[in-house]
């Protein structure tokens, strides 16, 4: 029934369009049983409509794969017993109360005993005393402990989670994330889409899709290793006409300002260090050779992808 | 609080009559969103009584105080002594009185007055020969309710007053005869078929309009999403949908029907029963169809555009507002298609005739037919993927 190898999710050339503009291009990826993979990718890279592939409610228009083991295209019915998928939007319903929204899940999914559960997960949640409000009149943060609530309480072995934290507070955030430690620590498998470099850094493994194509994955370490980029941090009082001076010198591919230092970075090494070498006899300046940093790397591989694909 | 320290006890998860526990899952969910809409919640009583009472009185009440002409061509004591009894009676307010014809036809024509009586020469001398003269009420018949319930008052009142005239004494029999001509419009409908029918108007509203938007509004709110990736089929949904509104419908019904007997006295000679179930069947299919439209439409506007689209047609091609039996062969096909036209033909024949199942085979059998396609329409249509 799953493939027996360790691996949750295995598609292979998945393809996805919409009105003639390919949202996912031809992607690949596999996810090991019990790992939190995450899905990294710029607005509109098609994280959502492959999160929508995986859980068959979306049909690709090419390519083939299976998740825990059924086949994607045929056996839609089977995966949806046995995953939880949290959309991006909040889609409990507002007007249902905390309560009656889990009971509905729980009898939705033949729950023996959907008021037992229902009471089991609010208690789990930290929500009791909450039950009856109304899942519309939470604050971000209960609302998404809620969904989340919602989608492991019929037991799934894989969670499919869509950008769960967009817009929840630090401390809400970290809960989150220890829940999902947790939950990984159970078996289950997890495939969370987010744009926040911490918690790409707290997954087991990271894909880094932009325009519909998959252009990294491994784990973070690995990553970074691939990107083969070259970064300097540069410190100084008098940063502030640098990145003007250096963008589009040969070998500068990217000049970001972060907080009061300024990274400088470029695949080419020589290249890069003969364009920086005027500043860096500079005395107000500090130059210091380092490793890029996760988002240095998504920023460039970001800003590659924009010359190839658009 | 967090779910380290307490992993989930694991849930027996139950596979039999799995249709029966997802619909049954959906069925509640319905019902406390409904229960929770107050809006609507009042809507599904007010709607109902608010239509009744004001079309029922607009068309039953009997109009008082018509506006009146008479054409006088006698100045007798027995004339005045009529007209005297006529105005007595309420229904005529007598704001002209005239002595050529043709006025007489242009007040009627010009609509200033609804109502004409002509009194012709020599009608007392005539009477007291008992020669049984004629007297002409002509009534303006465009609007044939407010002219048939005054008409057919006329010949009782005008008997009655007369019985008490000195000059005419206590007659076994009219020693005139009362010639009324309803004008423009001869056939006057009769008002005891509106409330019957004003139970399918009502009922073909409402329902259609609660399951209409039932679909969109979850796809509208974004729960569409997450009710999708759920293991729940389309016939679950739509029986979730439908059977709450059955109940609604049912008590929407009970009420036009109470208000129809006990405020208009419209009488019930068939079996309640009957009407009861048949009137399950017409709402169900009203509630089908509205499902079938939510699962047609991208957004709530085309909901109620389309519902509109179906409403209309059913008020004026299902024999509510127009006689059945006289429109064209073309309209009659389209009005034997709607819902509506089957049930009036039910409920009419169930209240005033008496009707039984072994009469109104045909019409229910429409009704359970018409349910069928349009759920067969949207089981199939209900899109099971984001697609």
């Amino acid at each position: 029934m799953n493939g027996g190898n360790g691996i949750a999710i295995d598609v292979k050339g998945l393809t996805k369009s919409f009105g003639g503009r390919e949202v996912v291009h031809d992607l690949s990826m596999q996810v090991k049983r019990g790992s939190i993979y995450g899905f990294l990718g710029p607005n509109g890279s098609g994280k959502t409509t492959t999160i929508r592939i995986l859980c068959g409610l979306l049909t690709p228009d090419s390519g083939e794969g299976t998740c825990l083991g059924y086949d994607i295209r045929r056996d839609a019915e089977k995966i949806k017993r046995q995953v939880g998928y949290m959309t991006q939007r909040f889609s409990l319903y507002q007007d249902l109360s905390v309560r009656e929204n889990l009971e509905f899940v729980a009898r939705l999914y033949g729950l023996a005993d959907a008021r037992g559960a229902a009471r089991d997960m609010i208690k789990r949640l930290g929500l009791s005393g909450r039950e009856e409000q109304l899942a519309g009149e939470l604050s971000g943060g209960w609302k998404q402990r809620l969904a989340l609530g919602a989608c492991t309480l019929p037991s799934p072995k894989l969670l499919l989670l869509d950008e769960p934290t967009a817009g929840v507070d630090p401390k809400a955030r970290r809960d989150f994330w220890n829940e999902i430690h947790a939950l990984a620590a159970d078996g289950l498998t997890v495939l969370v889409s987010t744009h926040y470099m911490d918690e790409a850094e707290r997954c087991h493994e990271i894909a880094y899709i932009a325009y519909g194509h998959l252009l990294a994955h491994g784990t973070v370490e690995e990553v970074i290793a691939k990107s083969a980029l070259t970064t300097y941090t540069v410190t100084g009082e008098d940063l502030n006409g640098l990145p003007g001076a250096l963008t589009g010198k040969p070998g500068v591919d990217m000049v970001a300002p972060f907080g009061t230092s300024l990274h400088v970075s470029g695949r080419d090494v020589a290249a890069l260090e003969a364009s920086i070498a005027p500043w860096r006899e500079k005395s107000t300046l500090h130059w210091q050779k380092s490793a890029p940093s996760l988002e240095d790397v998504f920023i460039e591989l970001m800003s590659r992808s924009t010359d190839n694909f658009q | 609080m967090s779910a380290v320290d307490h992993p989930t006890p694991l849930h027996e998860i139950r596979e039999r009559f799995g249709f029966l526990r997802r619909s049954y899952a959906m069925l509640i969910k319905e019902f406390i969103q409904l229960r929770r809409d107050r809006v609507s919640f009042a809507m599904i009583v007010m709607l109902p009584v608010m239509q009744l009472l004001l079309f029922g009185y607009a068309i039953n009440t009997t109009p008082h105080r018509l506006p009146s002409a008479v054409l006088l061509q006698e100045d007798s004591d027995l004339a005045r002594s009529i007209l005297k009894a006529l105005e007595n009676t309420a229904y005529f307010r007598f704001l002209y009185e005239v002595h050529d014809v043709d006025d007489f036809d242009n007040l009627l024509k010009s609509g200033k007055v609804l109502f004409g009586v002509e009194i012709p020469r020599g009608f007392e001398r005539a009477v007291r020969r008992g020669d049984r003269p004629a007297l002409l009420v002509a009534a303006d018949a465009t609007d044939p309710v407010a002219a048939s319930s005054a008409i057919g008052s006329l010949g009782m009142v005008v008997q009655t007053a007369l019985k008490h005239d000195l000059y005419i004494g206590d007659p076994p029999e009219m020693p005139f005869e009362i010639r009324a001509h309803a004008r423009y419009n001869p056939a006057a409908a009769s008002s005891l078929n509106i409330v019957p029918g004003l139970v399918g108007t009502i009922l073909t509203m409402t329902m259609l309009i609660f399951t209409a938007l039932s679909v969109t509004r979850e796809v509208e709110r974004g729960t569409m999403e997450s009710l999708l990736s759920m293991p729940i089929k389309p016939v679950e949904v739509m029986f979730g949908k439908i059977i709450p509104y059955v109940l609604v419908g049912f008590v929407q019904a009970f009420l036009i029907i109470s208000i129809g007997v006990f405020l208009f006295g419209v009488p019930v000679l068939g079996n309640l029963f009957l009407l009861a179930l048949l009137s399950t069947l017409f709402i169900t299919t009203n509630l089908s169809i509205g499902y079938t439209i939510s699962t047609l439409v991208q957004n709530q506007l085309q909901a109620m555009q389309m519902s509109m689209m179906f409403f209309l047609p059913s008020i004026l091609l299902s024999g509510f507002m127009f006689p059945f039996a006289g429109m064209p062969a073309w309209a009659q096909f389209v009005g034997e298609a709607l819902p509506l036209t089957h049930y009036l033909r039910i409920v009419r024949a169930i209240m005033l005739k008496g009707a039984t199942m072994q009469n109104l085979r045909f019409d229910a059998l429409a009704l359970a037919a018409l349910m069928l396609i349009a759920m067969t329409i949207a089981v199939t249509r209900f899109r099971r993927t984001l697609d």
